[in-house]
Order: C-alpha cells, then structure tokens, then sequence
C-alpha cells in the first residue's frame, strides 16, 4: 500500500513537471544559451551587455554560462556536442577557429547583417583578415596586442629612467641585465629580482614568431600560411636572442618566482612582454604595483611589430537547427560586437574595442597604459593556426631544448619547424 | 479445482525461490548502471578507435585501423609524444611497483611488531590514500619549488645545491613517482598486514623453537604465506601505475606533462588527445592498445605468479 501511495505521489509530480515545461515552452521568449570561459572582468562585461540587450529585445532570453575554467573549456565544449546540448552562440579564441570549422562546429556568419564589406569597412585588420574557407565564422567585440610592461620602480632602483623604457632589442638586454638581482652567484634558481624571463607558454611563442623573426629580417610562415619558415638564419638569430635570456645573460625564468607572468605582476620583474589584458589582472591583484607601458621595442631592422589576436565569437550548429534560435544568436551577435560594446568592454576588460573606430579613439591614443596596445594594432599580425596549442607546444619544447637540454638554438628551431610543418600538412590532407 | 489444488501441491514459487528472484532484481539495477557507465563506454572506445572521431563534428567517419597505423607510426618516431608516453608509463612501472611494494612490505613488518600507539601508525601511513591526488599533488609541487619549497630549503640549510625537481627533464619523473609511491603505499600496508595476520602463529613459535634466525623466518614462513597478498597487490598496483593520470596533469606546468614530455604517461596523452586536439577516434586506440597492454600483464602476473604458491 505504501508502494503505491509513493508511486501516485511520484506520478503527480511527474504530471506537474511536464505541464510546467509545456508552460514555458508556449511562451514566446526564445532563449539561446551563450559560452564563454571564466574571466571575471570579461563575465562582468558580458552581464552587462546581456542585460542591455535583453531590455532591448524583450522576446529573447540570453543564458550566459561562465563558469567554466580556461583550461576546461575545450573539454567542456567537446563534452556537449555529442549530447546534442551546449551554447548556440560560443566564444572561442581566433586561433581555434579553423579546428572548430574543420568540425562543422560553426556555421558561416549570416551575410545579413555581417557582409564582407561591413567586416572590412569596420574591423580591424586582423579581423578582417580572417576569412577561412571563404567565409567569416566568428566576429569579435574586442582585440588585442602585445606591448612591453615595465616596473618603474625596479628601473629607478637600479639607476635607470623609470620614464625611459627601452626603445630597441638591445636595450632590452641592458636593462634586463642591470634590473636582475642575485642572492649569490649568477645562477637562474638564485634570483631574487629578475630582469626579463622568457616565458614561452605564454605569450612570448607569439613574441617571437610575428615580431622577433620579423624583426631580424625573416619571416615565420608562408603568404598562405601553410609553409613554415621560421628555421631561416634570421629567424635562428631571433630564437638565440629570446633565448639568451635564461641562457647567457641569465636574467630570469618562467620556472622561478611563481612564473613569468606572476613574477611581474608581483613586483619581482623589470620587464615583460603582455597583452591589454593584463592591465586587469594587475588591478585586481596588485593594484600599487607602479608600472608603464611602451610600444615593443623595435628590432635590429628599425621596424615595429606587434602579435594581434582576439577572443571571437561564433554560431554553433546547434542554433543553427532552430530558425528562431538561429535569428535570436545573430540579433544577439550583432549587439556584442558594436563600437558601443567594444568602448563598454574596454573600460572593464581591457581589450581593445574591435571595430577600428572605436579603437583609434582619441581618448583611448592618449591614455598611457592603453595608447601603446591601440598604436600597436596597426602594425600587428595575427598568426593563421591550424592547431593552436600543439602549434605552441612546439616552440614551448624547442626553447626547452635550448635551456634544458644544452641543444643549439639553430638546431631546436629546425627540430620545430619540422613537426609544425607536418601538423599544418596533416591538417590541409584532411580537407582536402 | 484439481488444477488449483495441482498447483499448491507444487507451486512454481516457492519462498526460496521467490527471494531468489527478488535478489536478482535488486541486483539488476547496479549490474545495469554499471553496464551503461563502465562497460558500454569501454566497448564503445574500440568502436571510436575505428573512426576519425571528432566529438564537434556532426558525423564521425570509418577509417578503419588507421588510428593504429598513426599510432605505430608515432612509436616508430625517433621522438614524439606518444612514444614518450609509452616510455614514461613503464618506468613509473617498473620502478614505482617493486619501490612500492617493497617499502610496504618492510612498514608492515614492523607496523605488525608494534603495540604502543600502533594505530596512530596506521592511520598515519593510511592518511595519504584517502585525501584527494589533487591536493598531494599540488602541496608537493609546492614542496618542490625552487629556492622557496621546502626541499630546497632543507637542501640550502645543509649547504647543499639546489636542485630543479619538476623543472628539469631528468628530475621531473622521479619526483612524480616518489608522490605515487608514497600515496598508495598505505593502501599496500593494510593489505599486508591482513596477510601478515593470516598467518599462523604457531609456524612462528615452531620456527623460535627451532633456533631460526630472523631472516630465516621471514625467509621461508612470512615471505611464501604472504604470496597470495603479494600478487593480489602485484596485479592492483601495476594496473593502477599502468593508468597514472592525475598527479602528473595537476604537477607539471599546464597539466602538459612536460618538461619535454618526461612527465606525460598514457592516459595523459589520451586525455590531451581527445580533448585538446579533438582527436577522439586516435585518443580511443591508445586506451584500447593500454588495455590489452592491462589485460596481458595480468595474465601473466597471475599464472606465474599464482604457481609458487603452491
């Protein structure tokens, strides 16, 4: 008797749960589900900008799903597909992009309203340039690019200009050179200040393959992208010079004091070499660190370069099985990515807005921190990656070669070259 | 009526029979769960294996035993990861096991000896196997810093070098292992010492009787009865060294098993595979070529094994 008093308990509950799902499913609101990794300051962005347009379109309900880890999130992303559930508009970094089409992930922008005239009349070049395939597949809200951090206190402690930053390579290396500390002899595991670590697993992979090689004359890939380069004898002079760092002048490592990029914002490096999004990390983490920006300093060719890349947002396959999702995902795509949306992302994340307009603001040239990253658009160049993490790692074990494993940089570089060489290759066998 | 009574006379459920059958029903229910969580999954890697899988993609082509051609391909290279995940996985093997194994076997000799706060002891070495990988992971990889870790502390406070520990392609495997032995050695220690007691204590008292020598007792009464507990260990250790995954993601820079892949082990590459580079079907013939790697070395550790017991 008590079995069957549960089971009817259990019906009626059962009963009521689906009538209340057919209530919200007669309901006009169309909701579409949006992904993007965890970042404070880019979630706080992206409330904001979800509840401006949710007053704006009053049939559409925008579910932000923020909480997963960067490191997580290609996993996470690969765990939805095959259960048919996950984001119908999703953020993805540019570089995946052609992982994510050469999967039928993403389906091409609509040409209504994101026509190749509209991207390139309005985006930056880099946006501009990343047609695939093509077609466009993702549209961005905001850019990046890499300038040079230094700590003006450490330079005025060490007898430098804490309002000259270094303007060329050599320069550099001076500084880095007079800014390192040591606790007894010059060894890397006795710094306790360092001057400049090379860190490859974060942003200096991008360092050296669109500034440093182009600087010292060579070129790190093809015109279309699928012939490797780098392993020329300028681009093994720019690997030697990024090397000596930890090798010769002994100014730092990523393996000491918490890693590059925390050994920075902590106070304990001189220089390092970031992007915009930095500025926010230092806000929150340590907001009296007294430190400047300057544009990366110029090579031995007298020319500026700069590594552009963006977070970029895309719509999925699975908004494009349900027309209304589908229309909702592009209204919803069209807000995110205007110049109002870009000057909104700037002023809590730190990223450039994406539409060239908005990016060359007056304001934006004369601020001190961000003025350096907004020059530096002009003059970047974002790499065509077909796998962006092995094509990281690559240069990642080349440079550990180097200072690790006593190999010659020349000969780290052409070990490199080779297995890049044959992702790229086996990345064009499949398609074509 | 004749039928009805027929049927009472012998009735097809019986009590017994019918508590039989309820048994089998409630049992049903995590024979099935665990047939759709464990076993379906397993059976669906070989399929995977077979096909370029994708998990983004929509369709997931046949292609046949290509994984497995890339795949000797890779192990035929002078260098590359696979390779080196293979490598790694049977060091951690064949150094971590008889490491282990030995370790637990001399603890639980003199954990067996001990009266006064023996159960402190216990609890002690246990401690490590029921807290979290993760957390290990991370405080050792906290102990191994440079120039602030605790061991480099120590080695600084008697004047010795400093040594690079997970930073340094030569140190980084022993440093993850020496985590792995100490973890599950308590693991090991309970179970010997469930063999320890099994043991008779009147073959010891025959033995003192005898006049023999303490090496000679452990030698030829302690070692062959505690034969089944060693190859039970034997066969749950390398199955759980063959499948290392979790310290070496949390311990080395990423989670990339590096520096320079001395780190990585199989399970690893799988999990970088499958989820990194979306290379499902590739990732699936590795797990299936680790499972019969599993699967054989079982085999054998229980057939030679098993016969000296005897």
């Amino acid at each position: 008797m008590r079995f069957t008093k549960l089971f009817a308990f259990l019906a009626v509950v059962l009963v009521l749960a689906s009538l209340g799902t057919v209530a919200l499913a007669q309901d006009d609101m169309v909701e579409i589900e949006y992904w993007q990794y965890n970042f404070q300051a880019r979630v706080d962005a992206m409330n904001e900008l979800i509840a401006q347009f949710e007053a704006e379109n009053p049939g559409i309900k925008v579910v932000h799903n923020s909480d997963i880890p960067y490191a997580n999130f290609r996993d996470e992303l690969a765990a939805s597909a095959p259960a048919g559930v996950g984001p119908d508009v999703v953020t993805l970094f540019y570089g995946w992009i052609p992982a994510f089409v050469d999967a039928g992930y993403l389906v091409p922008l609509p040409e209504d309203p994101f026509s190749e005239d509209f991207i390139l009349e309005h985006f930056s070049p880099m946006v501009a340039n990343s047609k695939f395939e093509g077609s466009y597949w993702a549209i961005p809200t905001a850019v990046r690019s890499l300038a040079m951090f230094w700590n003006k206190d450490i330079f005025a402690a060490a007898g430098l200009d804490p309002e000259a930053p270094p303007a060329n390579l050599d320069e550099l290396v001076e500084a880095a050179i007079a800014t390192t500390v040591y606790d007894g002899d010059m060894d890397i595991f006795n710094i306790t200040q360092q001057g400049h670590a090379a860190a490859l697993a974060s942003q200096d992979h991008h360092w050296f393959r669109e500034v440093l090689i182009r600087q010292y004359g060579g070129a790190p890939y093809s015109d279309d992208g699928r012939t490797v380069t780098y392993n020329s004898e300028e681009g093994c002079a720019a690997f030697s010079w990024l090397t000596a760092f930890e090798t010769e002048h002994m100014t730092g490592s990523n393996d000491i004091l918490d890693g590059a990029t925390n050994a920075f914002v902590n106070g304990d490096t001189a220089l390092h070499v970031d992007g915009s999004f930095r500025i926010g990390t230092i806000a929150r983490n340590n907001p009296d660190l007294n430190y400047g920006v300057a544009e990366l300093p110029v090579g031995p060719n007298g020319e500026h370069h700069t590594f552009g890349s963006y977070w970029t947002h895309g719509i999925t396959r699975r908004a494009n099985d349900a027309p209304a999702r589908l229309e909702a995902a592009v209204k919803f795509l069209q807000f995110i990515t205007t110049p109002a949306a870009g000057t909104l992302w700037v002023n809590s994340v730190g990223e450039l807005p994406a539409q060239a307009a908005a990016a060359s603001d007056e304001a934006i040239l004369a601020d001190p921190i961000l003025g350096p990253f907004s020059a530096g658009l002009a003059y970047s160049h974002a790499t065509f990656f077909v796998d962006e993490s092995a094509q990281r790692q690559v240069l990642i074990d080349a440079f550990d070669n180097v200072r690790l494993g006593g190999m010659d940089p020349c000969e780290a570089l052409d070990e490199a070259a080779a297995i890049e060489q044959e992702l790229i290759d086996s990345f064009w066998a499949d398609r074509e | 009526m004749a039928a009805a009574r027929q049927k009472i006379k012998s009735p097809v459920w019986t009590l017994a029979r019918r508590k039989v059958v309820w048994a089998y029903i409630f049992l049903a229910i995590p024979i099935l769960f665990f047939a759709y969580i464990r076993i379906y999954p397993a059976l669906f890697a070989f399929q995977m294996s077979l096909h370029d899988y994708n998990p983004l993609a929509a369709e997931q082509p046949y292609v046949g035993l290509e994984n497995y051609e890339k795949l000797v391909d890779e192990l035929n290279k002078r260098k590359s990861p696979t390779k080196a995940a293979f490598q790694n996985t049977v060091n951690y093997l064949l150094l971590g096991v008889p490491i282990q194994l030995c370790l637990a076997l001399m603890i639980s000799l003199m954990l067996n000896e001990i009266r006064f706060m023996s159960t402190i002891y216990r609890i002690m070495f246990f401690l490590p196997f029921v807290t979290s990988t993760i957390a290990i992971a991370w405080v050792f990889r906290m102990l191994y810093q440079p120039r602030f870790g605790l061991v480099n502390v120590m080695l600084q406070l008697v004047s010795l070098p400093q040594q690079p520990f997970l930073k340094s392609p030569a140190q980084a495997l022993p440093s993850v292992l020496s985590l792995v032995v100490w973890q599950g050695m308590g693991f090991a220690v309970i179970i010997f010492l469930a063999g320890l007691k099994q043991i008779p204590r009147t073959y010891y008292e025959a033995a003192e009787v005898d006049g023999a020598s303490r090496w000679h007792t452990f030698r030829f009464i302690t070692l062959p009865l505690l034969n089944p507990t060693i190859v039970f260990l034997l066969v749950l250790q390398t199955i759980s060294f063959l499948r290392m995954f979790a310290p070496v993601l949390a311990m080395t820079e990423q989670g990339r098993g590096g520096p320079l892949d001395s780190t990585t082990t199989v399970v690893l590459r799988v999990y970088r595979e499958a989820f990194t580079s979306f290379n499902m079907g590739y990732a699936s013939s590795l797990t299936v070529v680790l499972f019969a790697f599993i699967l054989i070395i079982t085999i054998i550790q229980l057939r030679v094994t098993a016969r000296r017991i005897n």
